[in-house]
């Protein structure tokens, strides 16, 4: 079995090379296999299904507790707001259904998207606010408890879709590459990236935090940290740059909206979960 | 107060498994509210009574220890698909919280 | 509560009383129950005294006294704890958090038919022996686990 395991993964990293053009080699999906490929080295008792749990795939009493929790959440009750804000029709009669495909249900793991006519990034969040102001309604602020609660109820209908975000084009790639060399960019008083933390050492620990692999993290935001505060992907790269005693852009700014593009293109193939508990 | 409980009740053997979830902040009294600096006054559920077709099963006392928007499971012998739970409970302001759910 | 009910339950005597203003309708069982929250015992600070002002005090070790709890608290706001008595006849279980400002957390009176065991979440200030404590036949019984619980970080 290992040894059929391996020969996939090398025919996943190396069998393009025979028939494609030389972009393959480089590239998103050459990114996304060389970072797997560095975490089976780093992490090798995890399996890849199982990046999506981050840390927690690293400890069984951390996921145990997860579990409990998860069986009946804290914010349970806070979903179902979220899905109230969902079904209730706009002053013209619509809901935000019909601005998606298939009533937007599996839709989620599609996003972040690059809209070559608008030439930027598009985030779920973005298709949220588009749809309200496409229908005559104030749009929401990108603050974590206002869109965060709506797209809490949104995304978990696409509960179990993998992560399916494309990269096409040279704008498109730009973007990508964008957000890329955010990610791998120093920041703040402590002199960390992203990279630095969850790529350098995922499975380390910042004083009593186990940092989670990059891989598998995009999968499933907003979070309830503590299983009660909403939190965005977004007002978590906040979180995240104030730790390091960085100034934090805002959410829906350039560059995360290209660094989320980045991040949750590394996730391609995870099966989503929305919302989650985190400590 | 509606829709502030949600509840679960399926049979596991023979034993009526219940799962109640109530939205309730549970302020112990003794946190400052960041931005006042005031300490936020406690608010907290402190009874709960669960009854199984109308007869209590578990009379409980709560302090502000118990989290956030709590958690109670409990078991009870001899239910059956059909039944009815119940929940009440009370916080220490005297705002009742009420749900009931058919056993599955 | 209501002034009325909380004056009424305060001179309502006999049982009798209680009991008749429950079947008219006039009290419902929660606002009876209410008026007899422990607050001694909530509001204790040291953990013995708590114990004993719950009325759990005196209490033999037990190891058939099962308590599920993790190792290391992933937030101490919200600690995943149950507890399972296989000791006959136990009528009441009570949870307690040895370093919380007030230890005692919950208590909880089972019914006959009501299985001895009780899931809920607890907040810990820090690390702390949780204590299960139970009435069975007449008598207490107790067990205790360490729960760690630690900040500090970056939240992962």
């Amino acid at each position: 079995m290992k040894r059929i395991l391996t020969l996939i993964v090398a025919g996943l990293l190396f069998g393009c090379a025979h028939n494609d053009p030389a972009e393959d080699r480089t590239g998103p999906e050459a990114d996304r296999l060389e970072l797997i490929s560095h975490y089976k080295e780093m992490l090798p008792d995890t399996k890849f299904e199982d990046y999506r749990y981050g840390a927690l795939a690293l400890n069984p009493d951390a996921k145990a507790q997860y579990d409990e929790i998860m069986d009946f959440p804290p914010y349970a009750i806070d979903l179902d707001k979220g899905q109230k804000m969902w079904e209730t029709a706009f002053k013209n009669g619509k809901t935000f259904a019909s601005c998606f495909p298939n009533s937007g249900n599996n839709v989620a793991g599609n996003y972040p998207m690059f809209d070559n006519k608008a030439n930027r990034v598009v985030t779920f969040e973005n298709a949220i606010n588009n749809c309200l102001k496409a229908n005559g309604e104030a749009e929401l602020k990108y603050a974590d408890k206002e869109i965060g609660l709506l797209t809490a109820y949104a995304r978990s209908l696409s509960d179990g879709m993998k992560v399916n975000v494309k990269v096409e084009g040279a704008a498109a790639l730009a973007a990508y590459e964008k957000g890329k060399a955010y990610y791998a960019t120093r920041n703040g008083q402590l002199n960390f990236s992203c990279k630095s933390c969850h790529v350098q050492n995922a499975g380390k620990f910042i004083r009593m935090d186990q940092l989670s692999m990059m891989v598998g993290q995009a999968s499933h935001w907003p979070e309830f940290r503590g299983g009660t505060k909403i939190t965005t992907l977004q007002g978590r790269f906040k979180q995240c740059e104030k730790n390091v005693r960085a100034k934090p852009k805002d959410a829906n700014s350039e560059e995360y909206n290209n660094l989320e593009y980045y991040i949750t293109y590394m996730s391609n193939g995870l099966p989503m979960q929305t919302p989650v508990f985190r400590k | 107060m509606a829709n502030s409980m949600k509840m679960r009740a399926k049979m596991d053997g023979d034993v009526v498994d219940v799962k109640v979830l109530i939205q309730h902040p549970m302020h112990t009294g003794m946190i400052k509210d960041k931005k006042t600096d005031k300490l936020i006054p406690a608010h907290f559920i402190n009874m709960v009574t669960a009854t199984l077709n109308g007869k209590t099963v578990v009379e409980a006392q709560w302090g502000g220890g118990i989290a956030k928007n709590p958690f109670l499971g409990f078991r009870i012998k001899g239910g059956k698909s059909g039944d009815k739970i119940a929940v009440n409970a009370v916080d220490n302001l005297g705002t009742t919280y009420d749900g009931e759910v058919v056993v599955a | 509560m209501n002034h009325l009910r909380r004056a009424f339950l305060k001179n309502a005597g006999a049982v009798g009383t209680v009991a008749i203003a429950i079947a008219a309708g006039l009290l419902k069982p929660i606002e009876v129950f209410a008026s007899t929250w422990n607050n001694l015992a909530f509001t204790s600070k040291d953990s013995t005294d708590s114990i004993n002002n719950a009325g759990f005090g005196n209490a033999s070790e037990s190891s058939d006294i099962k308590i599920k709890a993790p190792d290391i608290a992933e937030n101490g706001a919200v600690v995943p704890i149950s507890a399972t008595s296989s000791i006959p006849g136990t009528t009441s279980i009570a949870i307690f958090v040895e370093k919380n400002p007030n230890p005692l957390i919950a208590t909880f009176d089972l019914m006959d038919g009501t299985e001895p065991y009780i899931s809920t979440r607890v907040k810990m200030a820090k690390t702390s022996i949780v204590r299960v404590s139970v009435k069975a036949g007449g008598k207490n019984y107790t067990n205790t686990r360490e729960v760690k619980v630690t900040i500090g970080g970056c939240g992962g």
